[in-house]
């Protein structure tokens, strides 16, 4: 017993911070996707000229609160004839996969729960794809023929957008030579160039496999309201439904971290290596003072002094954390002695703050998207999976392949490389608009006569 | 790593379970489960043995075997599928469409 | 002590689940005991330092071919299938037969490490940190030794993919 104890002992004093961080994660996790989920309630009536939830709390800043109290006391209904096990583990194993494959990105080059994998980014494409048993198993469970359908048609649209998307990746990763994200990053910043200007067609490609990947809009059909009632989410209640949304919100967090590590230069501010352009690290201190300023600007245009006390702390909230933004940049002014010491602090602050910027405005695309596209149907969604993107994804590979080996004969590097890639990049949009102009013979569209047109006078 | 006597117990025991699977059951689908399971019970015999010798070429013939699994489970449940559509029956006791 | 505890772990699970897969009268819960021993089977492999095959494990196995085999479970689900026998007629012969070739094996395998100048199974494998990168190993291996049945793998999941679809065709 004593030896089982002492090797306990051992292996937290090796693991404790990755455990610490991982139940940090685990614990925070919901209330930012509960704020995720009032950002795009926000962005949303913002779009739609309207003002979004204002009444619980300030600008409906407690919204998310009443809504987890909701779900929690909500009443638990469970289907008659469904498996209870299986009605147990579908929610369970959907946010089990998006969790742990959150665990292996780095948000910023000090913070990564599972250290120096290997296989990185494999690992978390890997573990986020179990989700799709969350899924189908749900819909069957739920002894229910919408869900069931729903399920069928969610997890074959997964299915189909998964290898699009690894292929996309694939694209991405002819470049690092590894699939550690740790290495990644660095050697986009070795490079000088972020992956998305040598890989412009991957990046398209990632782009929309990953919105069918999260079933976002337009690619939403098996959980849209008018379509099966919620898909195979709809015999789910309460707590239930919670951890399906909840394993969604961190299936889109996943995938626009790993865009941004491999294509957005995870960590690294633009133009990273050059060293006249270290001004460019005022940007979050500017930003986050500018936002600041602005609250406290608008403190007396609200109505009620609850907002206006809630503003003022907003304001403040924002210039503490320039004011912790712009500590490292200071430190090494005012105290040269110091700068050593303050370097990690430096890249690890910024760093997360630029991976954190990045991630959240490819989910702010991802929203703009879904309140600006009408919906595919079903067999569009599945054409152009199989028809366009796999095609598209294995011809890229091939493309930028190619180009690296020309590359590689010409000794190019860094910036140099887009000599080679953007005529690759060309190619591969050429073949694209081929690819339609297949399919679209392939799919006519029936022309408008006099007695379809339902406007017509 | 552990002496490779517990690697190959457990695959052992792996491979006993899936050829029980496959000789007892009647339904098809479980047949076929089983013998993903002794493939499996394969490959971790071969990645042990890779580990013991420290040669990669164990694991790389253990993703030869995946991809092969993949191939024959496609293959054999396209089976399964046409067969069901005929017969409206998974049972192996009910597929006997050759006897006399 | 790490290693043991998660090999017996893991070893624990995957047998659990296998025995549990083959007994259960509801085919989709042998398909999830089937999905949690080819889990703990990838736990295995990471347990062994063989990350590359973890995570093909994971992607293609569980990822793939389980949610295939799930799908058609659900194509072909039968109430009528749940009431009836589940297992064949000979199923007592098959049982003393399988745990015969158990013991055989068993015997095998226990008394191999104990013969003298025995060479196969008195190796001592490589320390862990000492080991070169996974992936990398793999890779040079599959596309530098092995380029061949690399191909001949793609061929014949070519052949498999044309030979699913014909057969799950409908007639027209």
């Amino acid at each position: 017993m004593n030896a089982a104890f002492q090797a306990t002992l051992e292996f937290l004093k090796v693991y404790w911070a990755p455990l610490l961080c991982g139940v940090a994660v685990v614990a925070i996790l919901p209330l930012i996707v509960g704020y995720i989920v009032l950002v795009e309630r926000k962005i949303m009536a913002d779009m739609q000229a309207r003002l979004g939830p204002m009444r619980v709390g300030p600008h409906g800043l407690l919204q998310p609160i009443a809504d987890a109290v909701k779900l929690l006391i909500k009443e638990d209904i469970i289907p008659e004839n469904a498996d209870k096990l299986v009605f147990w583990l579908a929610p369970v194993l959907s946010v089990g996969a998006g969790l742990l494959s959150l665990a292996g990105l780095a948000i910023g080059p000090a913070f990564q729960i599972a250290q120096d994998i290997n296989i990185g980014i494999l690992f978390v494409v890997g573990i986020s794809a179990l989700g799709i048993f969350g899924i189908v198993l749900g819909g069957w469970a739920s002894n229910s023929h919408y869900s069931l359908m729903g399920a069928l048609r969610s997890s074959a649209q997964l299915v189909s957008y998964e290898t699009a998307a690894g292929m996309a990746l694939v694209s991405a990763l002819l470049f690092t030579g590894t699939l550690n994200i740790k290495s990644i990053v660095e050697a986009q910043s070795k490079e000088g160039i972020w992956f998305v200007l040598l890989a412009p067609v991957a990046f398209f490609t990632y782009l929309v496999a990953s919105i069918a990947e999260t079933n976002r809009a337009p690619f939403d059909l098996p959980e849209a309201e008018s379509e099966l009632v919620a898909g195979y989410m709809t015999e789910f209640s309460g707590f239930r439904w919670s951890l399906y949304f909840l394993a969604e919100y961190t299936n889109m967090i996943v995938v626009a971290s790993v865009a941004t590590t491999l294509f957005l230069g995870g960590w690294l501010r633009p133009f990273a290596g050059v060293p006249w352009l270290d001004f460019l690290d005022f940007i979050p201190v500017l930003l986050m003072m500018l936002v600041g300023v602005y609250c406290f600007v608008r403190v007396p245009k609200q109505p009620v002094t609850v907002q206006k006390i809630f503003m003022v702390l907003v304001g403040l909230l924002c210039l503490a954390v320039a004011m912790v933004l712009f500590a490292p940049i200071a430190i090494p002014i005012l105290k040269p002695s110091l700068t050593e010491a303050v370097k990690p602090f430096y890249a690890g602050i910024h760093g997360g703050f630029w991976f954190i910027f990045k991630v959240s405005l490819y989910i702010y695309f991802f929203m703009w998207l879904r309140f600006t596209i009408p919906r595919y149907r079903f067999d569009q969604l599945m054409r152009l999976g199989w028809h366009f993107l796999i095609p598209l994804s294995i011809i890229n590979v091939l493309l930028v392949g190619l180009a690296l080996i020309v590359g590689a004969y010409f000794h190019l590097h860094g910036w140099g490389l887009l000599l080679v890639t953007t005529p690759a990049a060309i190619l591969a949009l050429v073949a694209a608009f081929l690819i339609l102009a297949i399919e679209k013979q392939h799919d006519p569209r029936p022309e408008q006569t006099a007695a379809s047109d339902f406007y017509a006078g | 790593m552990l002496p490779i006597e517990h690697y190959l117990f457990l695959s052992l025991a792996l491979f006993i379970i899936g050829v029980i699977g496959v000789v007892t059951r009647r339904n098809v689908i479980v047949v076929l489960m089983s013998i993903e399971l002794i493939l499996n019970a394969v490959n971790i015999n071969l990645a042990a043995f890779s580990r013991l010798y420290g040669d990669v070429a164990g694991q790389v013939f253990a993703l030869f075997i995946i991809a092969d699994a993949a191939a024959e489970a496609a293959v054999g449940l396209g089976i399964i599928i046409a067969f069901f559509r005929n017969r409206e029956t998974v049972l192996a006791d009910e597929m006997d469409l050759l006897k006399w | 002590m790490l290693d043991r505890v998660l090999f017996y772990f893991f070893a624990g699970i995957a047998v659990a689940s296998a025995a549990l897969m083959v007994t259960r009268r509801n085919v989709v819960h042998s398909a999830i005991f089937l999905i949690t021993a080819l889990l703990a089977t990838a736990g295995i492999f990471l347990q062994l330092r063989a990350e590359f095959l973890f995570i093909v494990q994971i992607i293609l196995y569980v990822g793939g071919i389980m949610v295939l085999f799930v799908f058609v479970i659900m194509l072909v689900n039968l109430d009528v299938a749940l009431q009836q026998i589940q297992f064949a007629r000979q199923k007592w012969v098959a049982l003393i037969v399988a745990l015969a070739l158990a013991g055989q094996v068993g015997v095998m395998f226990w008394t191999s490490g104990k013969m003298p100048g025995q060479g196969l199974l008195v190796l001592t494998a490589v320390a862990a940190n000492r080991l070169p990168p996974n992936s990398e190993a793999v890779a040079k291996s599959l596309f530098d030794s092995y380029l061949l049945p690399f191909e001949i793998a793609s061929v014949l999941l070519l052949v498999a993919m044309i030979g699913a679809v014909v057969m799950a065709k409908k007639r027209a």
